[in-house]
């Protein structure tokens, strides 16, 4: 799931569950997962990423 | 003598020789309590009467030669989140009214055992989830010497009732610095020991692979008698101070000095010419991914303190402080995939942190980038940079929470408006007894001119 569709359904989520105050902090999460998926120590399906890797022999 | 002035390891020597009696140490505790808390907001619970009798009995064990150690007949206070037997744990919450525990947690058997008196229960940041302790079902915990400014938190009361004399030692937790946070603003001492070395168990949890327990206290040989008293060992005598020559400290520098209070930072490099100048060998070292270290950490604890609070929050919602309720939802929200990804970023972080000690006897930061903030307000102004409350003040202290390294705060100085200043240290994994030894040998170069 990309970060764009999980966070409009967790704002239609937590709207219908009456928290839209929970808006601005899921909008903080987003960012911060964002931050997360693109660490360069993440892993790759494809074999792409190879810097976890590097990171792993420290 | 005032309280304030004296360490565990002077009050026990003093006991043990009959010179003072617990009874009248405790009276003076109690008396600090009731003289200070209305305005402090440090206490959710007094335990007047059974620390009198825990006094009066330790006073009767010592004169007949049946002394059990340093923390016998010493009023001791602890944090609202730890299950004392027959009382209530609040965890600060409207949540957990009517929960009585049982049977002590481990860690508080094992102080009951030392023969410690326990004068009662300290306020904190609602379940430990925040770093201000302002919202809390009982109200806001205030600073010492500051009313208008958090004691920081979420172990707040406790280092208020050690700065102010109420208590000699307060037990606390730590999760993404919640006992360090408050040590470093309140001017004490707080250890936050290595993951799992001391027992969670009979503990409220915010995230069970990064919660601590430990103490707060007045010295880190006060800090060495209570680490080993949690782990039901026989404490050893705190050890001579070693030379200063030759200690080797790495600096963490990047990410951990880009942030900070200006006052903050002309402290620590103080405490840095004053080492080098005793001997000490001081090296910057390097966290590779620490940019990485806060979204690592948000969605670790996150995830964790939803899974604990899953069901409360659909059958009590209303009895949360709505800011903590809402910071739970939020890791509701989190998916398993970025968990994983967490957890996997942890690991790296970890190992980064073990190869900056390799070489060095401990990592030295500062604990709090900035003195303690005002209460009520959502950020901070840090150099020329406005920082939320809640991520500044866990910047420098999250990463060991991550890693599990043992690391201890120490009182490194003041503001031009008299607030404290905290240094922290950071060991190696399995080394806590050896980072203790070294912070007593350190501590009087970080804030010279206190007595210990």
């Amino acid at each position: 799931m990309t970060i764009k569709s999980w966070l409009d359904n967790a704002v239609q989520d937590a709207e219908r569950r009456g928290l839209p105050n929970l808006k601005p902090l899921l909008e903080t999460l987003a960012r911060a997962t964002s931050a997360l998926r693109t660490a360069d120590w993440n892993d790759d399906a494809t074999g792409e990423s190879e810097s976890g890797k590097r990171t792993d022999a420290h | 003598m005032p309280t304030e002035t004296q360490t565990i390891a002077g009050l026990a020597r003093a006991l043990r020789a009959r010179e003072i009696t617990s009874a009248a140490v405790t009276e003076e505790s109690l008396a600090q309590i009731a003289g200070k808390n209305s305005s402090l907001n440090a206490f959710i619970a007094v335990f007047g009467e059974e620390a009198r009798a825990q006094a009066q009995q330790a006073d009767k064990e010592i004169a007949a030669g049946r002394y059990r150690g340093p923390l016998h007949g010493v009023p001791i206070s602890i944090k609202d989140l730890l299950d004392v037997r027959g009382t209530t744990t609040t965890a600060g919450s409207r949540v957990r009214t009517g929960h009585v525990a049982e049977s002590d947690a481990p860690a508080i058997a094992n102080l009951r055992e030392a023969g410690a008196v326990f004068v009662g229960k300290c306020n904190l940041h609602e379940f430990a989830f925040g770093t201000t302790n302002e919202d809390s079902a009982f109200g806001p915990a205030r600073h010492p010497l500051d009313a208008s400014r958090s004691p920081g938190g979420s172990s707040g009361g406790s280092a208020i009732s050690v700065a102010t004399g109420m208590a000699f030692a307060s037990i606390g937790t730590d999760t993404g610095g919640s006992i360090r946070i408050p040590a470093a603003a309140c001017g004490v001492v707080g250890l936050k020991p290595g993951y799992d070395e001391v027992s969670t168990a009979g503990v409220v949890p915010l995230s069970r692979t990064m919660d601590h327990v430990g103490p707060l206290c007045r010295t880190a040989g006060d800090a060495a008698l209570l680490y080993d008293v949690l782990r039901g060992i026989a404490p050893q005598e705190p050890p001579p101070r070693r030379e200063v020559r030759g200690v080797r400290l790495g600096i963490p520098r990047d990410y951990f000095m880009a942030i900070l209070d200006p006052q903050v930072a002309s402290s620590f490099e103080g405490a840095c010419d004053r080492l080098r100048s005793a001997g000490a060998a001081i090296e910057d070292v390097r966290i590779p991914h620490a940019n990485d270290i806060a979204p690592v950490y948000l969605h670790i604890v996150l995830a964790e303190a939803a899974a604990y609070h899953a069901t409360a929050l659909e059958s009590r919602a209303d009895d949360y402080t709505p800011n903590v309720r809402l910071r739970l939802e939020m890791g509701r929200y989190i998916l398993a995939e970025d968990y994983a990804r967490a957890l996997r970023g942890r690991d790296i972080l970890k190992r980064e942190v073990s190869a900056a000690l390799e070489g060095c006897d401990a990592l030295f930061l500062p604990a709090l980038p900035i003195p303690a903030p005002k209460l009520g307000v959502a950020t901070v102004k840090v150099g020329a940079t406005e920082e939320p409350v809640r991520n500044i003040t866990l910047r420098l202290t999250q990463l060991f929470n991550l890693s599990g390294h043992p690391a201890i705060a120490l009182p490194c100085g003041h503001t031009l408006e008299g607030l404290p200043i905290g240094g922290q240290l950071v060991g190696a994994t399995g080394k806590t007894r050896d980072l203790l030894e070294l912070a007593h040998s350190l501590e009087p170069y970080l804030a010279p001119g206190i007595s210990r």
